[in-house]
Formats: structure tokens, sequence, C-alpha cells
């Protein structure tokens, strides 16, 4: 894991810390303006809240449930237990099927098992047809953001980017920039034998998936292909169908500052009769991939409760900063520094909880209230208990809070050991401070010098 | 009202007039202050790094000194100190020590918050000519919901104009985060620029705040940067009668 070097890099790139905080800051404004005048915004959080949390405790009955209604509606369900058999599952689907091409809706799970790399390693050719995540696979990168994936980027970048892939004159007019995306998409949409898309929520009452979406074409995706895939992580399953109402009051407005987004389907099975709309096949691919093990303690369990509306990263400080990529992860932000070393294990990403300085802003955006801090200071201390390895910085930090803590629990000592740094004028070893701030000295004399010294008989008033 | 001071380590070694501040501004509202010299540090540095033994070591010590202490309410100079003995009941797995740390945190209290909410005093006879800005600190702000109380005290200070911060806002991080500070410096300062960029802007004399750990980051770069602005922490103004 590269947080630090790749940070750096990030904080080093002008461009992209103007593009950050601009979108960050109109993002942040949208959702605040689409709140304000919904009656009950703490109680909606609440309950959208407690229902992700009944369904978490009995998730297996509710994802039974699920998989026997989608079925019962003409779905075919997988079960994925991790990444690997995720993409096994899809690339086996569309080979059945000789399909050569598939378009995609936007899904973060697809990134998170990289289904498009798994894809072309079998020679069948996947099109992200959002049009940010476009704008990404047309320049190789990766998103950067969970709901706007190409945040990072300037419309100087997207037009220097279109006029080199699609060759289109060089224009920096938002519109001709979306058409020449539609009408190259259009083109793949028609060829695609196969449709994939991400799910924001599943209903176990009745099989159906919802997906939220502005542009058309996850409606394409689901419909205009023979075959859809829908691949889905197990936290997405809700009870029952009215517990929609409270999710699509709170996802648009916290994700996009949408009162709602533009489209919303609702599907359930495949087509009934010949001349129905939408496709002949639907298959639904329920992914764990390491989530199932966050299930064992609450303060992780809770990480589930998730609806991907991006709202923290809007509002993180450090993302605000160094933006999504130096996260290392397709999750970044706040809820990708708990998500991601709970999916992936801390080994490698043992640095993402402590990318944050715990200002708790990502905790009262979430719009299921998740205390992101909470779970952060908890994985810190897994990180601790575990890292029992060789590395030297771990061992003098151990070093260090072991000399703290038998300072701290005896008073003389600790006051003897300040005077001595008071008067000798050592300092710790503090140069990732003072190389840009200034150190406060050391009080000439310290509070406790002063209260003996006279203010505790000092007369009040 | 019996106060027993909880001084925070950072106070007392490198804010003494933060603490001196509030054990005045306490007795001139009428209250019975009282600092029992065995406190040390809260454990914060050790739990927001994940070293919980060690943090839980050092709880257990400040939950029986201020038990001891017999005081109707325990005032600290510091939100994020405050709300780290909030989170005491989470180190403990034993049910009688956690009865402990929620009676302790039951008793404990910011010092703005202290003043306004319990006291229902808003006007504690300060006087301080400058332009002054706040900075809210994320844990008071946040984790204590303290917003208005120090906003209310220092409105009522004789001779200070206190004007709310340009964007980004007063309700942004510093970037101190603790250890963050020194983990991730770059990020740090980061985030800290954009703060001292608004503070600038806000032409104040004086940004306030009710962390000595904000005020030590802040005022750190402020310094760097050549600003005559001054960090200065919420006691000190409260206190001052000048």
């Amino acid at each position: 894991m590269t947080f630090d070097r790749d940070a750096r890099t990030a904080l080093a790139d002008a461009q992209l810390r103007g593009a950050l905080r601009h979108a960050t800051t109109l993002f942040g404004e949208r959702r605040r303006a689409a709140i304000a005048d919904v009656p009950d915004w703490e109680g909606a959080r609440d309950r959208a809240r407690a229902i992700k949390d009944e369904t978490l405790l009995h998730l297996d009955q509710y994802l039974e449930q699920f998989a026997a209604n989608a079925e019962r509606a003409g779905a075919r369900v997988h079960w994925a237990r991790d990444a690997a058999q995720a993409c096994d599952i899809i690339a086996g689907i569309a080979e059945q099927r000789g399909a050569r091409t598939v378009v995609k809706s936007k899904s973060m799970a697809s990134e998170e098992i990289r289904l498009n790399a798994a894809l072309a390693a079998r020679g069948i050719a996947a099109v992200e047809t959002d049009l940010g995540e476009y704008i990404i696979q047309l320049a190789g990168e990766e998103p950067s953001h969970i709901v706007v994936p190409a945040i990072h980027k300037t419309k100087g970048q997207i037009a220097a980017l279109f006029a080199e892939k699609l060759g289109m004159e060089p224009s920096d007019d938002v519109t001709r920039l979306a058409a020449a995306a539609r009408q190259a998409l259009r083109r793949r949409f028609a060829e695609a034998d196969l449709g994939v898309s991400g799910v924001n929520f599943a209903v176990a009452e009745t099989g159906t998936i919802l997906i939220l979406e502005n542009e058309g074409n996850a409606r394409l995706t689901t419909s205009l292909p023979r075959t859809h895939v829908a691949l889905m992580g197990i936290e997405k399953v809700i009870p029952r169908f009215a517990d929609l109402e409270v999710f699509l009051r709170l996802l648009p407005r916290s994700g996009t500052g949408q009162a709602l987004t533009a489209y919303q389907s609702l599907l359930t099975g495949t087509k009934r009769q010949p001349g129905d709309e939408g496709p002949e096949e639907l298959h639904i691919v329920l992914l764990d991939n390491g989530r199932s093990r966050m299930l064992t303690s609450p303060v992780t369990r809770q990480t589930l409760a998730c609806i991907r509306c991006g709202a923290c990263l809007n509002a993180c400080p450090v993302y605000r900063q160094i933006g999504g990529h130096a996260y290392g992860s397709v999750y970044p932000g706040p809820i990708g520094a708990v998500l991601t070393p709970q999916l992936l294990g801390m080994g490698e990403s043992s640095a993402l909880p402590y990318a944050s300085s715990l200002c708790g802003a990502c905790r009262d955006v979430c719009p299921v209230k998740i205390d992101i801090p909470a779970v952060l200071l908890h994985l810190r201390a897994q990180a601790v208990a575990r890292s029992g390895g060789p590395g030297t910085h771990r061992l003098l930090e151990r070093l260090a809070f072991w000399a703290y803590a038998a300072v701290m629990v005896r008073p003389r000592l600790f006051e003897w050991v300040m005077r001595c740094a008071r008067t000798l004028h050592i300092l710790p070893p503090l140069g990732a401070w003072t190389k840009w701030r200034d150190l406060r000295p050391l009080a000439p004399r310290s509070f406790r010098e002063e209260w003996r010294r006279g203010l505790r008989h000092e007369a009040g008033r | 009202m019996r106060v027993s001071l909880f001084a925070t380590c950072l106070a007392d070694q490198l804010w003494p007039a933060a603490a001196a501040g509030a054990v005045r501004v306490l007795r001139r509202v009428g209250c019975d202050v009282q600092f029992d010299e065995r406190q040390t540090c809260c454990g914060q540095p050790a739990f927001n790094t994940g070293y919980r033994p060690e943090a839980c070591a050092l709880a257990r010590r400040l939950i029986e000194i201020f038990e001891s202490s017999g005081a109707d309410a325990i005032v600290s100079p510091s939100g994020s100190c405050t709300a780290m003995l909030h989170h005491y009941e989470q180190l403990f797995e034993d049910a009688g020590w956690r009865a402990r740390a929620r009676g302790l945190a039951e008793r404990t209290h910011e010092l703005s918050a202290f003043l306004v909410n319990r006291l229902g005093v808003e006007d504690v006879g300060a006087s301080f000519a400058g332009r002054l800005t706040w900075h809210d600190a994320c844990h008071g702000l946040r984790d204590l919901r303290i917003k208005d109380e120090p906003r209310r005290l220092l409105r009522h200070v004789r001779g200070a104009e206190l004007v709310e911060l340009p964007p980004p806002g007063a309700e942004t991080c510093c970037g101190f985060g603790g250890t963050f500070s020194v983990k991730y410096p770059e990020i740090s300062v980061a985030i800290l620029d954009e703060k001292v960029d608004a503070i600038e802007r806000a032409g104040v004399d004086a940004v306030v705040s009710g962390d000595a750990s904000c005020l030590m980051q802040i005022g750190g770069r402020l310094s760097r940067r050549g600003s005559a602005v001054r960090a200065l922490h919420l006691a000190e103004v409260l206190a001052s009668t000048t």
C-alpha cells in the first residue's frame, strides 16, 4: 500500500486539487440545499439505519427470501463467495451467450471485483456507459469517487481526452462533449449481447431490484441486451418494498443533492410475454467478498449499512485535499478507509484507518448514521494488536506509547520529565511538525506550578 | 457549586493560560474550583492511535481521581478531552467500570457548555479589545454538540467584535487530528492552509478556539507564515479584563 506516497503526489497536482475543491464544495452545498426542506431528516436517517440494522441481524434469512422471490419472478440467482468466483460466474454467462461486447452501467461492486479486466482476459470487451465511468475508461484510469467517478478531472482534460479518443473537434462545451459520448455509446448499446448493472436496493419480499441513475444508460443496459446480469453486494437487500420510501428520500439528496434521480428502475424478474420490454434472462449475482466477516461485531457491522451515496467523501477534509486515487482502492474517502481494510484484510491496507483526522464530518452527513470515526478507531486498535511484525516504525511507536503510559500514570515522574524538557530544551524529534509549523514552546511555568505558587489561593471575583 | 478542574496535559504544559483562565472565570461566576494534581493525560493520544490497553490504564486512573473529588461538576477547557472522557465507557468490558465511566461522563463538561447550559451565564464580565473569529474544534462541535455556547460568551465580551470565518468556514477541521498531524504532515498542513487562508481573509486580530490542540496547529502555521493574527484559547479571552 502506498497511501503516503500517492497522497503526496496528489497534493502536488494543482489541477487535481482545484477540481476537487470545486466539486466537493459544490456537492456539499447541493446536499445542504436538498435536505433543508425535508421534514424530519433526522427521523428519516434513524428509520433507515434501523431498517439496515434489522436486515443485517438476519441477513441470511432476508437473502434467502430475496433469492426465492427473484427466482419465482424468473431471475436466476448466483451466490459468489469472492471476487474471483463472481467474475467467473459473469464471464461464464457471457461466454455461454457468445457475447463479445458487454455494456455496463455504473457498479462499484464490479469495480471491486475488477470485472472489466476479468472479462478482457477472456476476450470479452466491457464498455462503461455511465458518462463519468466512460471518461475514466477512455483515460485508462480508475474511478476516484463512488458517485462521481471522474470528479478529479477538469472540463479541459475531458475535452482533450475526447478529441484524442473520439476524434471530435476539441471543445469544452459540455453539451457537445456529452453528445459525442452519447453517439459513441449508442453504437455500443446496439451491438451489446449482455448488460451488466449494479443494484442500489434489493427488496426481499418481492425479489425486486432498484437501480437509480440520471443518464438513462442503466435503463438501456438492463433492457436492451437479451441478457441482464445484476451484480450486488449481499448488504443491498432490504426487507420490504415500503422500506424504499425512506431510502429514496435519503440517497439522491445525500449523493448528488437531488430530490430524486432522473431514473428509478424497479426490475422484477424477466419479461413475461414476448411483446414485453426487457431482457429474456436476468441473472442476479450476490457478492460476499469479505462482507459476512463484518457481520460478527456491531462496530464493524455498521459498515454494511452504507448505501454508497458518497456524501462522506464530499465532506471529508482529507478526501478534499488528496482525492480518491491515493486510497489505492475502488472505495476511497472515509467509507473506503473503513471498508477497504475489512474487505481486503488489514495487511495491505493498514495505513487507511489512519488516513483521517477523526473530525467526524463524515458521521454528520451519513444518511444512515454510520459512526465512521468509531469504526476507524476499532480498526486502528486491530492494526496495533496485529502488528507483531518487524516494522521499525511500529516498533518505535509501540515503545513511545509504552513510555507515554508509564510516565502518565506517575504524576511526579510526569512533572519531572516535563521540567527536564523545559530546562534542558529537549524536544521530541518532531521534524514532521516543524517542517511546516512552528512548535509552540513549553510554557515557562506549567499550570500545576502556577496553581501551587498561588493560583490555588487566589480570591474569586 | 464545587468544580474540579480537568486541566488536560496539553493546557497544563503548553497553554497554562487556558487552564488558569478557566479557573479565574469559574471563580468569577461563583464556583469553588479545585485542581487535583494527580491528574495527567486522559489517554486520548493512545486511544486514537489504537493503543487501547494504555488508554484504559489512564482512564481508570482519571475515573478514580475525579470520583474522589466529591465535586458537583468536572470542567475542562477542552472539548476534545471532555469528549474522550465521554468515550471512556467503551474502553471497558466490566459492567462496574462501565457504570463508573458513565458516572464520570455525566459530571464532566466542557467550559463554555458548563457556563452557558449549566450555570446559565453568558456574560462573564470579560473585556478584550479586538476583532475575533471562532474556530469550532471538531470534537466539541460534533461529539459534544457545542456550537452556540462559545459564540454567546464571546459576544458578551466588552470591546470584542466576533465575525464568522469565511468559507470553508468555522466548522471545518484544522487538520490536527492528534498523531495524524505527524503521520501525514503534508495532508494535515494542506487542510490547515485552507483554514489559515480563511482566517487571514477574515481580517481579525485573533482566532479563538476551545482546544489547545487546534490552537497549536493553527497558531503554529500562522506564526510560520509570519501572520500577525494570534491564536487564543477561549478561556484566555474570557479571563481577560483589560
